[in-house]
């Protein structure tokens, strides 16, 4: 086995160096471009690196979902937004503390992850892949319609956590304590996950699953234990993006998952889609490039989507496999 | 045996699939199904709403007061009044559905709603190619009406709103400088926004800031912060319910401190749950307060509110609610038909002193000459500032 750190193994260090120092110039040119306050600047930045951090989270599961399986699973933005209200329910309802409330919705998001899996894919997993697809499309109906009639479609609001959201003020940027929270969870997240990918059995088993279906079962790999396996893990990052976005925004809808959803998709495709790291890349420049649009052209931040779609069509161009991706060949 | 397992999955989530839409989409209508193909009997008054969706909150406020005023007057012409209720999901395509189904399929006389203008000029069209009149509740947007002969409504217009929010912030707050928030997608959003710079700047303010949003954000951090840096007196903020309460929690966790402006959204119950202590400092304009309330109508419909749910103030999107359901009876009882076009005849001359006040409308169908209630959110509480008038 290969002893040195997994991130000089390969190509991958040299890219996100030449990215980071890309992204480095560009933001010292806006900066010396716009005229705008360093204490300012450095608040948007860091705007900007809280957001991009959950939806890096996030988009971490479209990403090892599609490594595995080959397909995007659009109900995944959905699991988001239904962890979002498990955690609601399990405070408000149940009168858990939030520690454990949290736990509990952590622990429903992943299984229904999982049934999930094994209603809505597992029966296809032969089947063409367009038709996986669309299962997945009616997953995501599915769980937007039962939210939407079991808990109403008007906002609820999200225990409040005032640990969380104590603030202060470093070098004229506001901080709150849960946006640095989010960056860390996300950083520790990527570790972890790496670890169990790179150095453990079961992570072995999974990126043998993601070469070979067929030949990774006759290595005598159960291909169902790690597809569940993948899904729990997904399920239970969007659970922790969930509950960083509910006690950071405290509304909660039941179509609020749908954009950011979409948006974590885009993430997951700009730093090249079946690569855990590019995801958590595209998390951060789909955060950045929505806050920057704001920060540099306020009278036309209406249009800040279009920044980040912008940018994902420029980066496709560039590189149709994404930041971080690989072609590789069509499996037969 | 899998083969039969998959073909029962495939039947149980069709069946799941199925009742979730059937669910959110028809539960609402009317509340008396029994009645509904007696025909001559009945006169069909149509409501669609946002019941589901974004705007489900707005939505739920018209409805209790049409529904309200529906009890109060359930007959005309010897008839009972059927309301026939639909819901427009929040959607614009929705909506202009919504509008079609209660007019082709419940073959109603007249409609009420929608809530949200974007909506209600989403499904203008409809109103107008069948020829069938709909009265708006409380959408404040000038196109809802404009050019439509077909489309009236309860409530004032944007630039008045815009305008006397301009005034109040200029004059009475003695504010200099403004920033302007607005949602980019949202007709009531940007109508607001607009009166309200065009008013601001005449008076001899300065907008220090202008930024924009589209309909599903929730991270305005970057706004906020680009607002805070220009350190305006006061922030005009028109928004819709969905976005209303983050804009604001969030303007007060970047250090945005001064008074948050904005319409008559703002007066809804969830606001105030959502936003909770952010809210307080909110100053805004809407149509009508129980305070301010001096017509005999107002004294029948907050005797009527009191009844059904004792100790709530009634939001002024309910008490209008039940002024565009009086419009429409109003029409019936003088045309004495329900003939549709005989109803919009007679709702052009609308002239009665409704909940809200006195209810005169202009040549495009709107209640101009209504006075504008200002509030503020004090406490947790909605607390009425000032009546002013439009002029």
């Amino acid at each position: 086995m290969n002893t040195k750190p997994l991130i000089f193994q390969n190509a991958m260090f040299k890219t996100i160096l030449v990215i980071v120092i890309a992204v480095a110039v560009t933001f010292v040119y806006a900066l010396v471009g716009s005229g705008m306050p360093a204490s300012q600047f450095t608040q948007q930045l860091f705007n900007a690196v809280s957001l991009g951090a959950i939806y890096a989270l996030i988009a971490i599961g479209y990403t090892m979902v599609y490594s595995i399986l080959n397909m995007i699973n659009f109900a995944h933005g959905d699991i988001f937004m239904m962890s979002l209200y498990f955690a609601f329910f399990s405070v408000t309802l149940f009168h858990m503390p939030w520690p454990l409330g949290f736990i509990a919705a952590l622990v429903v998001t992943a299984v229904m992850g999982a049934v999930i899996e094994k209603l809505a894919y597992k029966p296809l997993r032969t089947a063409p892949k367009n038709s996986v697809l669309v299962s997945a499309i009616g997953a995501s109906f599915l769980l937007e319609n039962l939210a939407t009639y079991l808990f109403s479609g008007r906002p609820q609001a999200f225990p409040e956590i005032p640990v969380l959201m104590t603030g202060f003020t470093f070098g004229g940027v506001n901080v709150r304590l849960i946006s640095l929270l989010t960056i860390a969870v996300t950083i520790i997240s990527l570790l972890i996950l790496t670890y169990i990918i790179h150095r453990t059995k079961t992570g072995m088993a999974m990126r043998a699953v993601s070469t070979d279906f067929e030949i990774a079962r006759t290595m005598g790999i159960n291909e169902n234990t790690i597809v569940t396996l993948v899904f729990i893990i997904g399920s239970a990052l969007a659970a922790i993006g969930g509950f960083l976005w509910g006690v950071k925004y405290t509304s909660i809808l039941p179509l609020m998952g749908i954009v950011p959803g979409m948006k974590c998709f885009i993430a997951a495709v700009v730093g090249g889609i079946g690569n855990i790291a590019g995801a958590v890349l595209g998390g951060f420049i789909i955060g950045m490039s929505e806050i920057l649009a704001v920060a540099l052209f306020p009278s036309i931040s209406g249009y800040r989507d279009v920044f980040a779609f912008v940018m994902l069509i420029v980066i496709l161009m560039v590189k149709p496999a994404g930041l971080l991706g690989t072609t590789a060949t069509e499996k037969v | 045996m899998k083969k039969r397992f998959s073909v029962a999955l495939a039947v149980v989530l069709t069946l799941a699939l199925s009742l979730a839409l059937f669910s959110t989409g028809c539960t609402k209508k009317a509340d008396d199904p029994g009645t509904s193909d007696s025909g001559g009997d009945v006169i069909k008054i149509g409501v669609y709403q946002p019941l589901t969706g974004a705007n489900a909150a707005g939505g739920e406020l018209e409805l209790a007061g049409v529904k309200l005023a529906n009890e109060a007057y359930p007959e005309v012409l010897g008839k009972k009044i059927e309301l026939v209720v639909v819901d427009n999901k929040s959607d614009k395509a929705e909506a202009a559905n919504a509008a079609s189904r209660l007019i082709e399929k419940d073959g109603v006389c007249a409609v009420i709603g929608s809530y949200a203008s974007a909506l209600a000029i989403a499904a203008g069209e409809v109103m107008k190619s069948n020829e069938v009149p709909a009265v708006g509740v409380s959408n404040t947007n000038v196109q809802v009406t404009k050019g439509n002969d077909f489309y009236f409504r309860a409530c004032s217009l944007d630039p008045y709103q815009g305008t006397v929010m301009a005034r109040y912030a200029f004059n009475t707050l003695g504010a200099k400088s403004a920033a302007i928030i607005k949602n980019n997608a949202d007709d009531y959003s940007v109508g607001l926004a607009n009166f309200f710079k065009e008013e601001f700047l005449k008076l001899g303010g300065t907008i220090v800031s202008e930024t924009e949003y589209l309909n599903d954000t929730q991270d305005f951090n970057a706004q906020m912060t680009e607002i805070k840096s220009k350190n305006p007196e006061v922030v005009f903020s028109p928004a819709l319910i969905d976005s209303l309460a983050l804009i604001v929690k969030q303007a007060r966790e970047n250090g945005v401190t001064v008074p948050i402006l904005g319409g008559d959204t703002y007066e809804n119950p969830d606001f105030l749950t959502l936003a909770g202590e952010s809210a307080n400092g909110c100053v805004f304009s809407t149509f009508f307060d129980a305070e301010g309330a001096s017509t005999e109508e107002a004294t029948k419909f907050l005797a009527a509110y009191e009844a059904k749910t004792p100790g709530e103030s009634p939001s002024a999107a309910t008490a209008l609610g039940w002024d565009a359901y009086l419009m429409i009876y109003k029409a019936i009882e003088k045309a004495g038909s329900a003939d549709s076009i005989a109803i919009r005849d007679q709702l052009v001359l609308t002239d009665f002193d409704g909940v809200t006040g006195k209810t005169v409308l202009n040549e495009d169908g709107d209640a101009v000459t209504k006075d504008w209630v200002i509030k503020e959110v004090k406490d947790g509480a909605f607390s009425y500032l000032a009546t002013v008038s439009p002029a």
